[in-house]
């Protein structure tokens, strides 16, 4: 059990973040011609507007809700008068409203996606699995509110969030963190790691785009390139 | 003052057939492939009617082009840059494909393969996308060709603006034109001006509008904020592609395909010389009316010194400033004003321009049901009513078209005169404001057409920029990373390597005689 254990939170991570940061910059260097959004939007509107806005503002929020709740120093929060009972509240709800926004709009999505004869017709296998990877991910995630709702005093979430850091900053011993973790915590875990895994190898390359696309902000609308 | 060349394009309409040659070649050359086709980079419409894609030019629809807000600056009408951002999740204003058609072919294997029946078999048409069989065609690219439909349903044409159009809807009152219509290569694009990517760029050298494949990541916003609506989604590659101007043909030094094969000998290519530093301004000037005015404003006069000097030190190459006193289109444009931008109001400085047709008139005139104005007819009671003409070409301003069918009015008339009865009509010239010279240079340019008047295109000299020695070899266009690709079937990303394939499938029987071969 500790073998498995460390196999999937100490050892895991690093292979799917490995994966994840280097697929991507190989297929960034070497096929750039398929790094695109693949919009689905010009065969079928349908419920397209109303599942594609709620599902990435929900998950865009969960995104920087993990990063942010796991990944932030404990004393940090205590320095600024946040106690760990509020944040884990804080969490709680917040990330369960953003959870729910998400599992609208993928479910809206998956729905259009799976029965537009047109868009069924036009899917690859990937972005069907990543969609219902993605969906599976969500519900595991949003059943562990109920059992972190069981533990009000933050206990779990100093855990996950200590197994995080020491992931983040390689140190080691970050597995011994999830043993006495319940089950649920450790599926969505993995689930989630794989997402980042899956990633290079799918639609999902489109996320680091949408960050850079902010630079459109700053730009000048025209742009003339010279000849060379 | 910083000048720029660029290869324009003029469109002389009097004498467009509509034999669709310039579609059907491009489209060989160019789109057929998967995912594209339904685009057609080059299309020529039937009008009045709503166009490919339906109702294009009603931006009250679609929100192209540029809209000019309070204070006085220009912005994409579909919203600045926050808001196009916000848009990126699903974009309000994107056509969808029914709006251009659902791409079909037909079951010819049917044909073959039905068993005896009492009835002659049918190949019924499958739609490109699915796969299957559809019901009925409901839509296609040229659906309203010689005004097919019902009036009702092409009087939704836009210009039709401040017409009386019922008129129009009598059989003995109707009037058509054809419009070929493709990318503008604007001067100031809104589909450059949308991406978020920055993959879509004016090219320097020769002003071509083109979308880097490799930086194009679909947000399909350029889709949107084209008022010409000549950029489409390849629902294959998922990517943006548009009208490339065949840039490698033009950079050699020869005509579009478009161009080349056009029968009717109606397209022009030419350099016009411009300044750069005053497109943001014409492009805002506060009347719609005022653009097409605002866009000449632009152009610089190729023969003057001053422009020359200024040309060389902005390092437009000897060949392009030549080029450029012999182009056909600043004769048109600029010298004579018989061409015109197409749509000014979206602020995009289009740099395709028309000729307005003629209507057919000499029978009517001939038998005075027609007022006349001297000896040539009265623009004004033409079968194409003149402000339908204004509010394709001139933002509904109907003076300067009237003064270009008056011009060319003048110039067959002072032909006519010239050749049956041996008469040099100078008065009728007068009465337009040109010179027997401009006349009989007009004259030679519209209905001789020569092939070396009409395309003076001076080469790209691409050698100066690229070592095409070390390209010797090599592996050519192709789509992403096709020069090294592994042994796997699909790339490691999980698409197909093959960029393009050719979407109307040989039938089985024929494959496998092939494939046994």
């Amino acid at each position: 059990m500790t073998y498995l254990n460390n196999l999937l939170f100490g050892i895991y991570p690093y292979v799917a973040l490995a994966i994840f940061f280097l697929g991507s910059l190989i297929r960034f260097d070497r096929e750039q011609y398929t790094w695109k959004s693949d919009s689905s939007q010009l065969l079928k509107r349908g419920q397209l507007r109303w599942g594609s806005n709620l599902f990435h503002s929900g998950i865009l929020f969960l995104f920087f809700g993990h990063a942010v709740g796991l990944l932030t120093p404990h004393w940090l929060y205590e320095s600024m008068g946040v106690t760990v009972e509020a944040k884990q509240l804080l969490a709680m709800t917040t990330g369960g409203v953003a959870g729910l926004l998400c599992l609208t709009g993928i479910t809206l999505l998956l729905h259009r996606r799976l029965t537009e004869p047109r868009i069924r017709a036009t899917s690859k296998p990937m972005d069907i699995i990543i969609l219902v990877w993605i969906l599976v991910t969500l519900l595991l995630g949003l059943t562990t509110i109920l059992f972190s709702a069981q533990h009000p005093d933050g206990s779990e979430m100093l855990l996950l969030a200590n197994w995080a850091q020491h992931i983040a900053t390689f140190r080691p011993g970050a597995a011994v963190f999830l043993v006495a973790v319940p089950l649920i915590y450790k599926i969505h875990l993995f689930f989630g790691m794989t997402l980042f895994l899956l990633f290079p190898f799918s639609r999902l390359v489109h996320v680091w785009s949408g960050f850079a696309a902010l630079g459109y902000l700053t730009r000048n609308y025209q742009i003339v390139r010279q000849r060379d | 003052m910083k000048i720029r060349a660029q290869i324009a394009m003029v469109l002389n309409l009097d004498k467009c057939i509509g034999c669709h040659t310039c579609s059907v070649t491009c489209k060989n050359v160019w789109t057929s492939r998967d995912g594209m086709e339904y685009a057609w980079f080059n299309n020529v419409e039937t009008k009045p009617g709503i166009g490919y894609p339906k109702q294009w030019e009603n931006q009250d629809i679609w929100n192209g082009g540029w809209k000019r807000n309070r204070k006085g600056r220009i912005e994409p009408r579909q919203g600045a840059r926050w808001r196009i951002l916000a848009n990126i999740f699903g974009n309000p204003n994107l056509p969808e494909i029914d709006d251009y058609y659902e791409p079909f072919t037909f079951d010819y294997e049917h044909l073959q393969d039905a068993k005896l029946s009492e009835t002659p078999p049918t190949a019924r048409p499958v739609s490109v996308i699915t796969g299957k069989k559809m019901d009925k065609i409901e839509w296609g690219p040229n659906w309203e060709d010689d005004l097919g439909g019902e009036f009702s349903s092409r009087s939704r044409d836009k210009c039709f603006d401040e017409v009386q159009k019922e008129i129009y809807s009598t059989f003995e009152n109707t009037f058509m034109m054809y419009l070929p219509r493709l990318c503008e290569h604007c001067l100031n694009p809104t589909c450059v001006a949308s991406c978020p990517s920055g993959s879509i760029y004016k090219r320097e050298e020769d002003g071509i509008v083109l979308v880097d494949q490799d930086k194009c990541r679909g947000w399909r916003m350029c889709i949107s904020g084209c008022p010409y609506k000549k950029i489409y989604y390849n629902w294959k590659s998922g990517k943006a592609e548009k009208c490339i101007f065949c840039y490698p043909r033009i950079e050699a030094g020869q005509p579009t395909v478009c161009s080349e094969t056009c029968v009717g000998r109606i397209r022009y290519l030419g350099v016009l010389l411009y300044d750069a530093d005053q497109i943001k301004q014409a492009a805002s000037v506060s009347d719609e009316q005022d653009l097409y005015e605002a866009q000449l404003g632009l152009f610089l006069d190729p023969d003057d010194p001053d422009v020359i000097e200024q040309a060389r030190l902005d390092g437009i190459p000897e060949a392009w400033l030549e080029s450029a006193r012999l182009s056909p289109v600043y004769k048109m444009a600029i010298d004579w004003k018989i061409a015109f931008p197409l749509h000014p109001e979206y602020r995009t400085l289009p740099m395709v321009w028309y000729v307005p047709p003629l209507s057919p008139i000499q029978s009517v005139a001939e038998s005075g049901a027609m007022g006349m104005n001297g000896i040539i007819p009265d623009t004004r009671s033409l079968r194409i009513p003149v402000k339908y003409l204004a509010n394709l070409l001139t933002a509904g301003k109907e003076a300067p078209i009237i003064t270009a069918l008056d011009r060319m009015l003048a110039m067959r008339a002072y032909m006519r005169g010239q050749s049956v009865e041996g008469i040099a009509n100078t008065e009728v010239l007068d009465q337009v404001g040109l010179t027997a010279a401009q006349v009989e240079e007009m004259y030679r340019y519209m209905a001789i057409a020569n092939y070396e008047d009409r395309f003076v295109i001076p080469s790209g000299h691409r050698e100066e920029v690229a070592d095409a020695f070390n390209e010797k070899g090599s592996c050519g266009f192709s789509f992403g990373n096709a020069c090294s690709d592994g042994v796997s079937d699909a790339s490691l990303f999980g698409t197909k390597k093959k960029g393009s394939a050719i979407f109307v499938s040989m039938p089985k029987s024929r494959k496998k005689s092939v494939e046994g071969a």
